[in-house]
């Protein structure tokens, strides 16, 4: 694109607050997280030492905070420390839950997209609805469906499938169907934005090129709503790795998630500089899936126009 | 079986009707297209030229009536499993796959092994020239050029029927005059039967053998470009096809070999007879290009008028001239632009004549 010829002062200061915004309450932030990663524990009224010895004024930076999130000790094995455990959990039941909110979402968005232009307003307006009510309320309602005399159980005895109630609550099931739930909506909407875009003659010429729907769903459909699947999949994935309060609620007590681990750091052991520590290792983890993104969402701008 | 060298009523249709709730769009449309032939739907939008397109390429099933080709009766099968391909409008080209793949695309669907595959897209890329695009992403192709990827996509699976969806539609005025005739050579080197849909008469008269004239559901009239244009059935077809002066009367005369109608500007002469009684109502449509006009009277006695010009506009190749007769009506008369002299002393409110031979014009009785 041209530069323009006259320069735009409200063009820089639109684009400016939010760097500036982000700036401030982001990056700073984050300054701070990561500075602290790198010192020593403090006492209760001052949770962190500073980084240079106030005695000698020699900058020390605590390397360990970092070396016991990967080994127990400083001979202990590799990766095998409670840690590492909770990341990969993490990891993988956001997994599971960008999963299955794909499943679920994307028939939900691809019937969105393809209803009648008038009712799709109220369409979308009933995927957001849920956001109108606390999230707490809603995860606190997950607590009484899925409770052992709750409606669930209630049904399955009354139909006679079990005779005592199932222990779904605080389970992972009851923790997976929790944030699902409360997920499904970022799915859904990228999905439909990128689906409704879509040029349905294009399965029109695909099925008279001699594909079945199915297979026309899979070989034109899936491939163009690929950027869509994958921005879905990323606002679901990222935050629910960092999830707290859905595993708190709904999860069971053996199978701690990160950011369960990073509170308890934090606000049991009192142990700050590993709880950024643990924290920064996160930011880490969730850069390479989005680096990814960014990079296949750039593919996918050069399929279009 | 049939004769394999009869090729007449390779593709008919019978008394197809298709209903969009109470909308009749397509209205009891019966049609005979032979083997090899490229025929026109022609018509303006919402006349149900496209609708009937889509049936017979299986996107809309027929409320009634049938669609047989080749003595089979497609009509219940889906677009997936009928021998007929279809070139978008929009070309509709996957833009996720490359030109190659979008070629190979209905190949591999057929599940054809990979070497004939690859055989037959590069005979198709070839057919169409396009053999050095075939890595590139439809976007990265003109508009030519994606047209005729589209081309080359449905040919590939060698169809019974090619349908074309306003082949030109999406291409700028120069290079459809040019696209025109190169589409039509490919088609008639593959030797396909085809149907194609078109808004514009001109694109319908160059490419078409026969060409169905649509409106409101119904085909009016079926004929090769020259009966349509020099035959028209009725008011709407020759209105439609063409410009054409209309002028309403009566019929005063009727013989074997002419027959006269009193019109508005006078007694108009037509060198053929008509079936029909005296005094009955009619319309005399004459082809403003088979006007002449001058202000010298030329030595002439019949269907010869008097009138002041109103407009005069030039086209470079012909003129075109608006004259108001005495009763007031306007003529539409053409003159092509022969010689450098002749027609330019005609100016803005001059008398003039104007004239034509019996045999230009044609009797309409409805």
């Amino acid at each position: 694109m041209a530069r323009s010829a006259f320069p735009m002062p409200g063009k820089r200061f639109v684009i400016g607050v939010p760097y500036v915004w982000l700036f401030i309450f982001f990056f700073l932030p984050f300054l701070i997280l990561f500075y602290i990663s790198f010192v020593d524990m403090g006492s209760d009224i001052s949770p962190f030492k500073p980084i240079w010895d106030t005695t000698t004024g020699v900058l020390k930076l605590k390397y360990e905070n970092y070396g016991s999130i990967f080994r127990t000790g400083a001979d202990g094995a590799l990766f095998k420390t409670l840690y590492i455990e909770a990341y990969f959990r993490s990891i993988w039941y956001a997994f599971c839950t960008a999963v299955l909110c794909l499943l679920i979402g994307y028939p939900f968005a691809y019937f969105i997209a393809r209803s009648k232009p008038g009712i799709r307003p109220a369409l979308l307006m009933m995927v957001m609805l849920p956001f109108w009510t606390s999230f707490l309320l809603r995860v606190y309602a997950w607590k009484g469906i899925l409770a052992d005399q709750g409606i669930v159980n209630q049904l399955l005895m009354g139909l006679g499938i079990t005779s005592e109630p199932k222990q779904m609550l605080y389970t992972n099931v009851s923790m997976l169907i929790g944030m699902t739930y409360v997920y499904l909506p970022f799915m859904v909407l990228p999905l439909y934005a990128n689906l409704v875009k879509m040029d349905f003659r294009l399965l029109e010429a695909a099925y008279d090129l001699g594909a079945s729907p199915f297979k026309a769903f899979w070989l034109v459909t899936v491939p163009l709503s690929k950027a869509g699947i994958i921005a879905g999949f990323m606002l679901v994935f990222i935050p629910a790795l960092g999830e707290f309060v859905i595993p708190s609620l709904l999860g069971g007590p053996e199978n701690v998630m990160i950011g369960r681990v990073v509170w308890d750091e934090m606000f049991t052991s009192n142990n700050w500089p590993r709880a950024t520590a643990l924290a920064v290792v996160m930011i880490g983890l969730i850069i390479v899936p989005l680096a990814i993104y960014y990079h296949y969402s750039g593919d996918a701008a050069d399929n279009k126009k | 079986m049939a004769d394999p060298s009869d090729k007449s009523g390779y593709l008919v249709t019978e008394k197809l009707v298709k209903k969009f709730d109470e909308a009749v769009a397509v209205d009891e449309v019966s049609l005979s297209i032979d083997q090899g032939e490229i025929f026109a739907l022609l018509g303006s939008s919402g006349c149900g030229k496209s609708t009937l397109l889509r049936m017979l390429a299986g996107f809309e099933s027929p409320t009634s009536g049938r669609i047989m080709l080749g003595g089979q009766d497609v009509a219940g099968l889906p677009p997936y499993e009928r021998p007929i391909n279809m070139m978008f409008q929009s070309y509709a080209l996957f833009p996720h796959l490359d030109i190659w793949e979008n070629v190979a695309f209905g190949l591999k669907r057929e599940g054809l092994p990979r070497v004939e595959v690859k055989q037959r897209v590069g005979e198709m890329l070839d057919l169409v020239q396009l053999g050095a695009y075939s890595k590139r992403k439809p976007h990265q192709l003109s508009g030519g050029q994606q047209q005729r990827v589209a081309l080359a996509r449905s040919l590939a699976k060698r169809p019974k029927l090619l349908l074309l969806d306003e082949p030109l539609g999406a291409l700028d005025k120069k290079l459809r005059e040019q696209t025109q005739f190169e589409l039509v050579n490919i088609i008639e080197k593959v030797g396909v039967t085809c149907v194609m849909v078109t808004h514009d008469q001109e694109e319908a008269m160059t490419m078409a053998n026969r060409i169905a004239v649509m409106s409101k559901g119904r085909v009016l009239q079926v004929g090769s470009p020259e009966d349509v244009y020099e035959h028209p059935k009725n008011r709407f077809v020759a209105d439609f096809i063409g410009n054409v002066n209309m002028f309403d009367g009566r019929l005063t005369l009727d013989e074997v070999d002419r027959c006269a109608a009193t019109t508005g500007i006078g007694v108009i002469h037509v060198g053929h007879g008509v079936s029909g009684s005296l005094n009955m109502p009619l319309a005399i449509a004459v082809r403003p290009e088979k006007i002449e006009i001058s202000k010298q009277r030329p030595d002439i006695t019949m269907n010869i008028f008097t009138g002041q010009v109103k407009e005069i506009a030039y086209f470079g190749s012909y003129n075109t001239y608006i004259v108001q007769a005495s009763d007031g009506t306007k003529v539409k008369i053409m003159e092509a632009n022969t010689s450098r002299q002749e027609l330019s002393d005609i100016t803005w409110e001059d008398q003039v004549y104007f004239w034509w031979g019996d045999r230009s014009a044609i009797v309409l009785r409805d």
